[in-house]
């Protein structure tokens, strides 16, 4: 493990395992709510909001994007809400119309405007561009105590970091009451659980993870991570707790091995070139809910 | 320009274009009416991604043998059959584990498109791949369209949109009411596979023009906008392809007005402009018919709570009954009852008086299950006149025995 390693792997790999663990804690409760397809959603309508943020500040700067992307994510939710409850359309139809149509006003938006100055393509927003995040400061492990080769750490490692903490505090202050709304609604709401507004905060947290995850492993880390570690962890426990922890165990392997595959696997078959490395995470999650669905001691359903 | 675009005088391959994404228009609202009435409209989504490593495999595959990796019909057979994986793999997964249908599709959809994103840095890297423009099915492009693929588009959208068609009964049975077309020879699981199968092929077929990405919305839009305008499944059905067709015509023409007007966003906007007229515009189920009818049903309660405290002679506080009592001209201002407003009171207490002698005395279970608001409601709109005679007769017997 040398400098090299710390310069060009490490911080993607930490970025990496800090955007799955993030995207994989709120995905639990929804995976038990039936709204997992809420993280498709969030990751298509976020595109939109980047490019809007984008056109009002017209420059490829994080916060106005994160703020815009959120703002998409929370207006797409309200709105699929709304046409659910007055048009009295099923969610799932109701979801495909709205985020469907954002993310298209998203594409011809980004195809209008000036944006070939900048880096900011519908490809980025799917694949991200985990690769590209290197420490070019750092030499070696002694950087870590470096104070101005930490300065030099890429910005979303720290976002990205500070958005896991924040989940992480969430849910572990929400606990019972999150539980609660997941296993039995209306009981939670005769013990006075405000559930609509907690379910609107687990969705919002869930959007915060996705955007910030987002820009560094685009969507469809995003997608899989707030589905697949959760499944394949229902499909082995059955428990809340052990299926939280196995989740997260879950998301930061397949992080780590599909990195390694994605890296040096063609390098050790003596090709020149490395594959998508959000592509190969996503995949592999994929491999363990394969398994636990195959093999998970609770994979059937409880008659 | 756009003129000449609708009236498909822009040039051959443009006009095939604009013909091939009309039939596409129908083929995926009528097929995605189907699935939207079986629930399953997201299921779309789910096939709509797996197509991407069955994309890149293909062209791996066609590449090896030496054949040319970008013929269409090749990618597209690719496309289809790990999409039909795709949807088996949702399938099995809502049937055999405790997964619920969404955890399926979402995990599914992800982890094949993620796939089929690692195959597409694969073919990056071969010598072959730099040119073969396989981005292009993520967002559809019409640009660059051969004659050949204008031409597969075109009768495979006619053998979908035919095989629809030819089975639209039984599958109309099924969709609403799965039980009774058992009774009828139909197997509904039969049938949801061939709409699966229709939707699937509709989807490999539409990747050209509108892209894997938001084909989706093509099988979802269409069908949401045209159930507002109609309770009739047949009606549905129509108006879904006509949704569909249109946005796939009018979506077309626009985009090959200029450069920088991507087809299947556009296409995809054109439905979405029409879900937006239903949804505010339908009859009965728009919202502003909705507001409308909240607006008189409202009025109503209120008419009637105020003139049935006229009539026993009890005061009224309420402030909006007030003022509509006073509109109407059955109280004064000074919010004592006019000559019309008395008469009106006692018609009110009558069929108020009526209404809970018939249900205490004379309902039979099943009479009547309409969810209506009774005292609301005018009784002799709704019962024949001996059945009100002998009401009124039964409710002078009360008045006799109680004095």
């Amino acid at each position: 493990m040398g400098s090299d390693f710390i310069t060009l792997s490490l911080t993607p790999l930490l970025i990496g395992i800090c955007a799955s663990m993030a995207c994989a804690l709120p995905g639990n409760f929804l995976l038990l709510r039936k709204q997992a397809l809420i993280g498709d959603a969030i990751s298509h309508v976020v595109l939109p909001g980047i490019v809007v943020a984008f056109l009002f500040t017209g420059q490829v700067s994080t916060w106005p994007m994160m703020i815009g992307a959120a703002v998409a994510a929370i207006i797409a939710v309200l709105l699929i809400e709304f046409i659910c409850r007055v048009g009295k359309i099923e969610s799932g139809a109701a979801m495909g119309v709205i985020f469907t149509s954002m993310f298209a006003g998203g594409v011809l938006l980004l195809e209008q405007s000036d944006t070939s100055q900048v880096h900011l393509d519908v490809e980025h927003a799917l694949f991200g561009n985990l690769e590209s995040l290197i420490w070019l400061d750092a030499e070696g492990w002694a950087s870590f105590f470096d104070l101005n080769a930490l300065a030099g750490l890429p910005l979303e490692l720290v976002r990205m970091m500070t958005v896991l903490l924040v989940i992480v505090i969430f849910i572990y202050i929400f606990w019972r009451p999150l539980a609660l709304i997941c296993f039995d609604e209306p009981y939670a709401r005769t013990r006075g659980i405000a559930a609509t507004a907690l379910g609107f905060a687990l969705v919002t947290l869930t959007a915060i993870a996705a955007v910030a995850a987002f820009d560094a492993v685009g969507s469809i880390i995003v997608i899989a991570m707030i589905i697949c570690p959760p499944a394949a962890a229902r499909l082995m426990v059955n428990s809340l707790r052990s299926q939280v922890i196995y989740s997260q165990v879950l998301a930061v392997i397949a992080t780590v091995v599909g990195y390694i595959l994605a890296g040096y696997a063609p390098l050790w078959l003596g090709f020149s070139n490395t594959l998508s490395a959000a592509g190969m995470i996503a995949t592999m999650s994929g491999v363990f809910l394969a398994f636990a669905a195959l093999f998970g001691p609770h994979r059937r359903r409880n008659i | 320009m756009l003129w000449s675009a609708l009236s498909l005088t822009l040039g051959y391959n443009a006009t095939l274009v604009t013909l091939g994404a009309t039939l596409l228009g129908i083929a995926t609202g009528i097929s995605g009416t189907f699935l939207y009435l079986r629930k399953n409209a997201l299921i779309s989504d789910a096939i709509s991604h797996a197509t991407l490593p069955g994309l890149g495999a293909a062209f791996l595959l066609m590449t090896t043998a030496g054949l040319d990796g970008r013929s269409l019909f090749g990618l597209l057979g690719g496309s289809a059959i790990s999409a039909a994986l795709g949807l088996m793999i949702v399938t099995w997964l809502t049937t055999k584990t405790r997964l619920s249908q969404d955890a399926a599709i979402g995990s599914v959809l992800s982890v094949f498109f993620a796939f089929g994103v690692v195959l597409l840095t694969v073919i990056q890297a071969i010598p072959a791949g730099r040119q073969a423009g396989l981005e292009t099915f993520l967002l559809g492009s019409t640009a660059g369209m051969l004659f050949n693929d204008a031409v597969l588009i075109l009768v495979l959208g006619a053998i979908t949109t035919a095989i629809l068609l030819l089975f639209r009964r039984s599958i109309i049975v099924v969709s609403f009411d799965a039980h009774y077309a058992q009774t009828l020879g139909i197997s509904p699981q039969k049938i949801d596979y061939l709409v699966l199968a229709v939707a699937l092929a509709v989807t490999v077929i539409g990747m050209k023009i509108v892209g894997l990405i938001l084909i989706v919305a093509l099988l979802i839009i269409a069908p949401v906008a045209a159930r507002f305008w109609s309770e009739k499944s047949n009606t549905i059905l129509l108006i879904s392809g006509i949704f569909g067709g249109l946005s796939g015509y009018i979506g077309t023409a626009i985009s090959a007005t200029a450069p920088g007007l991507p087809t299947g966003p556009i296409i995809v906007l054109c439905s979405f402009i029409l879900f937006l007229i239903s949804f505010l515009l339908a009859p009965r189920r728009g919202i502003l018919a909705s507001a409308r009818a909240f607006l008189v049903f409202q009025t109503t309660v209120h008419m009637t709570q105020g003139l049935l405290s006229i009539a026993q002679n009890q005061p009224i506080y309420e402030p909006k009954t007030k003022r509509l009592l006073q509109r109407g001209g059955f109280v004064r201002a000074d919010g004592v009852a006019t000559q019309a407003g008395h008469a009106l009171a006692a018609k009110t207490l009558l069929n108020e008086r009526r209404w809970t002698y018939w249900r205490s005395k004379m309902r039979q279970t099943g009479a009547l299950d309409e969810p209506i608001v009774y005292s609301l409601v005018n009784i002799e709109t709704k019962l024949t006149q001996d059945q009100i005679k002998s009401i009124d007769q039964g409710l002078s017997l009360q008045q006799q025995d109680k004095l």
